[in-house]
């Protein structure tokens, strides 16, 4: 953390200011081609509600497809930004500030694009009001036994309350960058900071609130993703029904969210010079993470297999036989290596400490963990009771259109932040120093 | 696993100090149910094709057919033997009307509903395809409608004008076929008496030329069904899961010689 002593709170604003200066033409073209993979996402989603989901390649038995693998992957890359921001704020780990606010920024767009996803795989997406409890003269209420009414409270819980965080955080920010702007410039962000002029009654709030926001984002970490696990563990499918779901699901939830900060992180590092703010050292301790979060995953693997030998259930234990060495074993492999064994490279300091290597790494872990979710969400279902309806499936063009359209529009959201807003919380980078020097003295 | 006992889909099958959480249903007079004699059964299919023609099933053709989008809510199922394929078992599996239903109780808007007779209604108008249900039940029994399948004529005028055509989007299965039921109930009211065993005959059990299938209410101790469930045959598919299922079939005997 030396290095970071060294920058003067004039830096750091200099610094961060810096990415928010007139971009290239570099930019506009990838916020160009970003747009397009948009609109193709956009046009599949209209065909499909136009002819009909069987657009996609679902069937019985497998009736959910890359549809809801991608909702479960967006809520899981949601996670470890709350936990970044909001868990280890009250824990106080310093090192979180740099990556705080790029992180939380992930929170609030995966939640977006995940919430998107229900939506697309609806068989009749214009009445998706049915599930809203609403005062209607039939008294119809929707199914509170439901794991999908849980799912609706809890995602837009945590995207109400990931977003306030996120807001609150940045206002101290804003007002820095409206104190600097000019023009129309200027008066966005006069709004946007909501008259927010530095007095000490203002920081007594601000650091409150900071707080009890980061104390109410904490559970919601814990209680979303154990909620989405449920929408699998409270049925009777052979691989769903366990009740290891929740906390594997809340573990491979920030295993994938910690591998998505550091792809972020790194391009942005580079491309913005912040690898003053940004360092190996904060990198570093992602990675320390990332290895404890794939311990987790990998024993979680273990332990499913054991509850199937131990269940005596000759359908649970085909059910994982069939995993390993069936139609889907290569999706399955591919899940193990890159959760759980290529994350163990980062016991190794020279690893974890070169970019190269973080970045590859992360990216396999993110593709393991989308491949989790593949496994769970097809495997189960492909291959459960009655042979007769044991089936396979096959994501369709349109399919992967919206998944284009998904990722392009993560992306696009990010780059267009990273933009036009301070990508690193100015004042948590002066708190950090103060609270250094502080220590040193 | 294999040695669960015959729980029917009446308060007697329920244990609420073993396994079960919720309370049983109260039925109102009926609780309709079939049994299925594997004895009987041919393997010709009669029965499902009579299916198709009493609720204009959607016919999806060979492409989508291959894609595992077959809309058949009866079919005929074949297991075999593997070290001898001559010995050949028919299983017609159709919606087995649960009494605790897994489908039930993970649609969140409640469009799988349990009716007073116990019938697993299927609302199609508050259906919002969310497949939630299809991916729960483990007969996997229900169908989905991919797309709004076609009746080009003169295949449009052999429609039954008593039976909703299910539109893109909306879950659908077997319903015991509610119509002939509705109007088994009409035909009593209006005689001012209960409807009699062996009144209510769904497509199935109406064309199966070996009576195979038997439909009536269960909760009537005389009724067929009723004495047909006291089989030492009787048995459900997947009795362990504890959905209590209301199609109880009659195992196949078989003696080598």
């Amino acid at each position: 953390m030396s290095q970071e002593f060294e920058l003067s709170y004039g830096e750091i604003d200099y610094t961060v200011l810096g990415s928010l200066r007139r971009p290239s033409s570099g930019y506009w073209l990838l916020v160009g081609a970003l747009v397009l993979g948009v609109v193709a996402g956009a046009i599949c989603w209209a065909y499909q509600i136009a002819v009909g989901i069987g657009a996609g390649g679902q069937n019985i038995p497998v009736a959910w497809g890359t549809y809801l693998i991608n909702f479960v992957f967006w809520v899981g890359i949601a996670h470890s930004g709350t936990l970044i921001s909001a868990i280890l704020h009250l824990f106080r780990a310093g090192w979180r500030n740099p990556i705080a606010r790029a992180a939380e920024t992930m929170t609030v767009f995966a939640v977006s694009i995940a919430g998107l996803f229900p939506f697309i795989h609806l068989g009749r997406v214009w009445l998706v009001y049915y599930m809203l409890p609403y005062p209607n003269q039939r008294n119809l209420w929707p199914n509170f036994q439901s794991p999908l009414v849980f799912d609706m409270v809890a995602i837009s819980t945590y995207l109400t309350v990931s977003s306030l965080f996120w807001y609150t955080g940045l206002l101290p920010d804003l007002a820095v960058v409206r104190d600097r702007a000019e023009g129309l410039r200027r008066k966005i962000f006069t709004v946007l900071s909501l008259g927010w002029t530095g007095k000490h009654e203002q920081w007594r709030h601000y650091t409150r609130g900071y707080l009890f926001f980061a104390a109410l984002a904490t559970p919601l970490v814990v209680s979303v993703h154990s909620v989405v696990s449920w929408d699998f563990a409270l049925s009777v499918v052979p691989g769903w029904h366990s009740t290891i779901f929740a906390p594997y699901f809340v573990a491979g939830a920030i295993h994938s969210g910690l591998a998505m900060v550091l792809t972020l992180m790194i391009p942005l590092r580079k491309v913005f010079n912040f690898e003053r703010i940004v360092t190996v050292d904060v990198l570093e301790n992602v990675a320390k993470t990332i290895i404890f979060t794939g311990l987790i995953v990998g024993y979680a693997y273990g332990v499913e297999y054991f509850l199937a030998w131990y269940s005596s259930n000759i359908v649970e234990q085909e059910a994982f036989r069939w995993r390993a060495m069936g139609a889907y074993s290569l999706e399955f492999w591919i899940m193990v290596v890159c959760n759980s064994l290529v994350p163990l490279l980062f016991f190794i300091k020279r690893i974890r400490r070169s970019i190269a290597w973080l970045f590859g790494i992360s990216l396999l872990v993110n593709v393991g963990m989308w491949y989790e979710r593949f496994v769970i969400i097809i495997g189960g279902v492909a291959h459960g009771f009655i042979p007769h309806a044991w089936g396979l499936y096959r994501p369709s063009l349109i399919e992967y259109g919206i998944m284009l359209g998904s990722f392009s529009l993560f992306f696009l959201l990010f780059v267009l932040f990273v933009k036009h807003f301070p990508s690193i919380s100015m004042t948590e980078m002066k708190e950090t120093i103060q609270e250094e020097a502080a220590h040193a003295g | 696993m294999w040695e669960f006992p015959l729980t029917l889909p009446l308060p007697e099958g329920y244990n609420n100090k073993v396994r079960d959480l919720y309370p049983s249903h109260e039925h109102n007079g009926y609780r309709w149910a079939m049994v299925v004699d594997l004895d009987r059964c041919i393997g010709c299919a009669a029965c499902a094709v009579a299916c198709y023609a009493e609720n204009n099933i959607g016919i999806v053709g060979e492409q989508q057919l291959i894609a595992g989008r077959e809309m058949a809510w009866l079919q005929v199922q074949r297991y075999q033997d593997p070290g001898r394929p001559e010995k050949v078992i028919f299983l017609p599996m159709l919606c087995q009307h649960c009494d605790n239903a897994p489908c039930e109780s993970v649609c969140p808007v409640f469009a799988p509903h349990h009716s007073k007779e116990g019938l697993n209604n299927q609302i199609y108008n508050r259906c919002i395809g969310t497949r939630f249900c299809s991916q729960d039940c483990p007969y996997k029994v229900r169908r989905f409608n991919w797309f709004t399948w076609q009746w080009p004529p003169p295949l449009n005028l052999q429609l039954n004008p008593d039976v909703t055509v299910r539109s893109k989007g909306v879950m659908e299965k077997c319903s015991f076929c509610v119509q002939r039921i509705k109007e088994a109930h009409n035909r009593a009211k209006n005689e001012g008496r209960a409807i009699r065993d062996g009144e209510v005959q769904p497509a199935c059990v109406q064309t199966c030329p070996t009576g195979v299938f038997t439909f009536g209410n269960l909760m009537d101790p005389n009724s067929e069904v009723s004495r047909k469930a006291k089989d030492k045959r009787a048995y459900q598919v997947m009795g362990y899961l504890n959905t209590k299922p209301a199609v109880i079939y009659l195992k196949k005997v078989v003696q080598e010689i």
